[in-house]
């Protein structure tokens, strides 16, 4: 790790009327590195990557995009910075087609006084999407189907390659392989690793330690909102990571 | 090569099943009074008869596929007919109560009307998250009131200008009713599937949580959809004027269940993310033909009732069917 890195949280706190999600948490990801998110339910994952992409905003700490400090006010200022993130639910809309969720509410429209009416582009979006599936190696059953007629590694598949799509430096799974049976894991393992290959850095949040094992250069470990553990690729061991998911090892003290 | 036969079998097959199946429908109907009654059936003018018949219900129906398709639902349109033709025609008569001027004064009123309970609905059910069934339940009760009070008996106030061209005129033959239903129809057939405000239309049906964190302006986005719904109901409003002559106040209490009826044999989902405009027009002309083709037929049009709810709850068991094989 030279130079700065991509994305960096030093001591967020951040609280939902009484109750402190994140107390202190600190995170960091270098440019190009896939770096996994874990911890038990509550621990504060999600809530530090919404906050991280401007869904929510840090009631303290310092959020560092490439060395200087950011605020965003809203998940557009992340995203005009280059991260997306792929939710868990991943945001599709089933009766839509793949080129349709591709563009979903970023619609190309036709050029001339067709556009300004809002006419869409349809043969432009089918065409990229077609080439963004392709530059991911991700082959679907039909392009012009409704996604719901699709697997859910397939569906998995169009919402990375749309978060890819978009973003140039940053993209953050939320529990991407969660809902998946044995093989179509293995597809988006393999995904996961074309991204990395192509210079974007990965967050992955998850509970699945061999997923990780198998993608992941780092780990960081939450518990209670705040980071306390962190293995890099050599460190990483099933028995490192259970243990500080469980809070039997911490490596970093609270700050 | 076996392969290619299979495919073009299944899709034959999924075209069936799907949005062609109401065509079939509506041209087995066509065919089987056109058996029984030929020279009746399928005669110029009646032809004109169903066309006249269907195309007001026609305007408000397309209106009500954008609604659907957002799997919301508006029950007030017949109300918004109503209450829109009652302000028209207030308005007319204050004008002086014929020609261009007092018409095109009454269209303007009539349409504005309309679109102002279109926003009512759309606000109550985009911003007071109030269910889109109560909501439009509650102004479709508001605007009926609203119109008795207003009218106080069913008012005649139509120019002549106006009930001899688009109530009863023909250009080139055809009913201007029809026509105007069809120029209707057609804007709206492409807006909902060519243009970003359909696409985003369907998006909300589809998934609105998903289309809310993708950035589409849903609150907008749904009281311009409602709008749309009011301000159709308000044109259907001066075209019943028109054709009839008079505000027809208590004509109208089941309006919103035929044009959620066509609208559903029509194939549009209930549950929103899929539907189509011109598929609605051949879900308007089913029940249309199939009340002109049994009054030839000398049957009690009590059977038509009868026969469109059965289509009905066909398109929608259809539609489930299609739902879970594909979940």
């Amino acid at each position: 790790m030279t130079g700065a890195p991509l994305l960096e949280a030093r001591n967020i706190i951040k609280r939902f009327g009484g109750i402190e999600a994140l107390r202190g948490a600190s995170f960091s990801i270098a440019p190009g590195e896939v770096v996994a998110l874990m911890g038990d339910n509550g621990a504060g994952k999600s809530t530090l990557v919404k906050t991280m992409c401007g869904v929510y905003r840090p009631d303290g700490g310092d959020l560092l995009f490439e060395g200087r400090p950011v605020h965003f006010d809203s998940p557009k200022a992340a995203q005009a910075l280059g991260m997306e993130i792929v939710y868990q639910d991943l945001a599709m809309a089933p009766d839509l087609d793949a080129s349709a969720n591709m563009f979903l509410g970023r619609e190309l429209t036709r050029s001339g006084a067709a556009g300004r009416l809002g006419f869409l582009d349809k043969k432009e979006m089918r065409e990229r999407t077609r080439t963004a599936l392709a530059s991911m190696q991700v082959q679907l059953k039909s392009i012009d189907a409704p996604i719901a007629t699709l697997s859910g590694g397939q569906r998995q598949s169009i919402a990375v390659v749309r978060a890819v799509t978009w973003a140039d430096k940053l993209v953050v799974m939320d529990e991407p392989t969660a809902a998946l049976g044995v093989a179509q894991t293995r597809a988006v393992l393999e995904l996961i690793g074309r991204v990395k290959a192509s210079g974007r850095a990965v967050i992955i949040i998850s509970h699945n330690v061999p997923d990780v094992m198998a993608v992941a250069d780092r780990v960081e470990v939450f518990r209670l909102g705040r980071r306390t553990a962190r293995f890099s690729r050599s460190e990483m061991t099933t028995e490192n990571i259970v243990g500080a998911i469980t809070g039997a090892i911490a490596t970093e003290v609270a700050s | 090569m076996i392969a290619q036969t299979e495919t073009s079998f299944a899709s034959f097959g999924r075209a069936l099943t799907g949005s062609a199946r109401i065509v079939v429908i509506l041209l087995l109907i066509v065919v089987v009074f056109s058996a029984l009654r030929f020279d009746s059936f399928v005669s110029a003018a009646n032809i004109r008869n169903i066309g006249m018949a269907a195309s007001i219900l026609l305007v408000m129906a397309v209106g009500a596929t954008f609604v659907i398709v957002t799997a919301g639902v508006d029950l007030s349109v017949g109300a918004v007919l109503v209450f829109s033709g009652v302000i028209a025609a207030k308005v007319m008569a204050a004008m002086g109560g014929e020609g261009w001027s007092a018409a095109i004064a009454g269209i303007l009123a009539a349409a504005a009307a309309g679109t102002v309970w279109g926003i009512l609905n759309g606000m109550l059910v985009a911003y007071a998250k109030i269910p889109a069934l109560v909501a439009t339940l509650g102004t479709m009760g508001a605007a009926q009131g609203l119109s008795w009070i207003i009218a106080g008996e069913d008012l005649k106030d139509v120019p002549m200008a106006l009930g001899d061209t688009v109530g009863v005129g023909d250009v080139f033959g055809i009913p201007m009713l029809v026509i105007i239903a069809a120029v209707v129809t057609i804007i709206g057939g492409v807006w909902l599937r060519s243009t970003r405000f359909g696409r985003h239309t369907l998006a909300i049906g589809s998934n609105l949580a998903a289309s809310r964190e993708m950035g589409i302006p849903i609150g907008k986005h749904l009281v311009s959809v409602y709008a749309i719904a009011g301000l159709l109901a308000g044109i259907a409003g001066i075209l019943s004027l028109a054709r009839y002559g008079s505000t027809t106040i208590s004509g109208h209490a089941t309006d919103n269940l035929s044009v959620i009826a066509a609208v559903v044999i029509g194939g549009t989902s209930l549950f929103g993310g899929r539907g189509s405009v011109f598929l609605t027009a051949v879900g308007v002309l089913i029940p249309a033909s199939l009340e002109n083709g049994l009054i030839m037929i000398g049957l009690n049009t009590f059977w038509r009732d009868v026969m469109v709810g059965i289509v009905l709850i066909l398109a929608v068991y259809l539609d489930q069917m299609g739902r879970s094989q594909r979940r």
